[in-house]
């Protein structure tokens, strides 16, 4: 059975989620507790790179519906980085990127955070 | 209706536990139909995002519920058909979501009824005594 993985690093005080996998409605909680216990931490800038994400349904977009209102509220942000064309994609049919921050590569999202 | 050459089913308990094993079922035969990767990643996707309503709106997210899956081809189209015997889906209640706004309330979903239209050629929906069906159609 294909999985879905999270692991967390820090690059310039900024927290990087690296997700990888498929992100569905099963996996979809699993980020979401990451995701709130930064937030519950403070941790307020942070970075999602899908590089390994293979696949996204719209469960997982909706983690970040929940949370970006409220980290954005607080001064931070949530950018997503590093998507495959497939993934793109569907957050591309759902209109998101122009309501998220989202960059080709984490590097741009980091000199945003830092500009 | 044109008639069907190849019919596959597939029955599975309305949990979200089996969504891989429904998606890899339908893209499987999907494949085998020769529709390229974007066409057979857009059906994973829609299938995902009808069985993903059926266990939480149709039944509510009570486990071991009964799904039906059936996907058929002929020359000139693929169907999926899904079935469940929950509470009916109402499209014409149905509007489009309006994401700036749910973001807005901190709300989600109403994402997948959506994404299945933008996907799939053809959907309907039909309610057959105690049996919803979604039917979604690719055309070849």
């Amino acid at each position: 059975m294909k999985n879905f993985g999270i692991s967390i690093r820090e690059v310039e005080n900024i927290r990087v989620l690296d997700i990888s996998g498929e992100l569905d409605a099963h996996t979809a909680s699993q980020l979401e507790n990451s995701l709130k216990s930064l937030i519950d931490q403070n941790e307020i800038c942070i970075i999602v790179n899908c590089k390994g994400l293979d696949y996204i349904a719209s469960a997982g977009l909706g983690v970040f519906m929940a949370y970006i209102e409220d980290v954005r509220g607080m001064g931070g942000d949530i950018k997503l980085t590093n998507m495959n064309e497939r993934v793109y994609n569907v957050f591309d049919l759902l209109g998101f990127p122009t309501l998220y921050d989202i960059h080709d590569d984490e590097s741009e999202a980091v000199t945003g955070f830092n500009n | 209706m044109a008639t069907s050459n190849n019919t596959y089913s597939l029955s599975v308990e309305a949990s979200t536990s089996q969504l891989a094993k429904v998606r890899d079922f339908v893209a499987e035969h999907a494949e085998r139909l020769g529709l390229s990767e974007k066409e057979i990643g857009n059906i994973r996707l829609a299938v995902d995002e009808a069985y993903t309503n059926i266990i939480k709106h149709a039944y509510k997210n009570i486990p071991a519920k009964p799904v039906e899956i059936e996907l058929g081809s002929d020359n000139s189209q693929l169907w999926i058909s899904i079935k469940d015997e929950g509470e009916s889906f109402d499209v014409g209640a149905y509007n489009e979501p309006d994401i700036k706004a749910r973001i807005k309330n901190k709300q989600r979903g109403g994402m997948g009824v959506y994404l299945i239209r933008k996907l799939m050629d053809n959907v309907q929906y039909n309610r057959s005594g105690h049996m919803n069906e979604i039917r979604m159609i690719k055309h070849l």
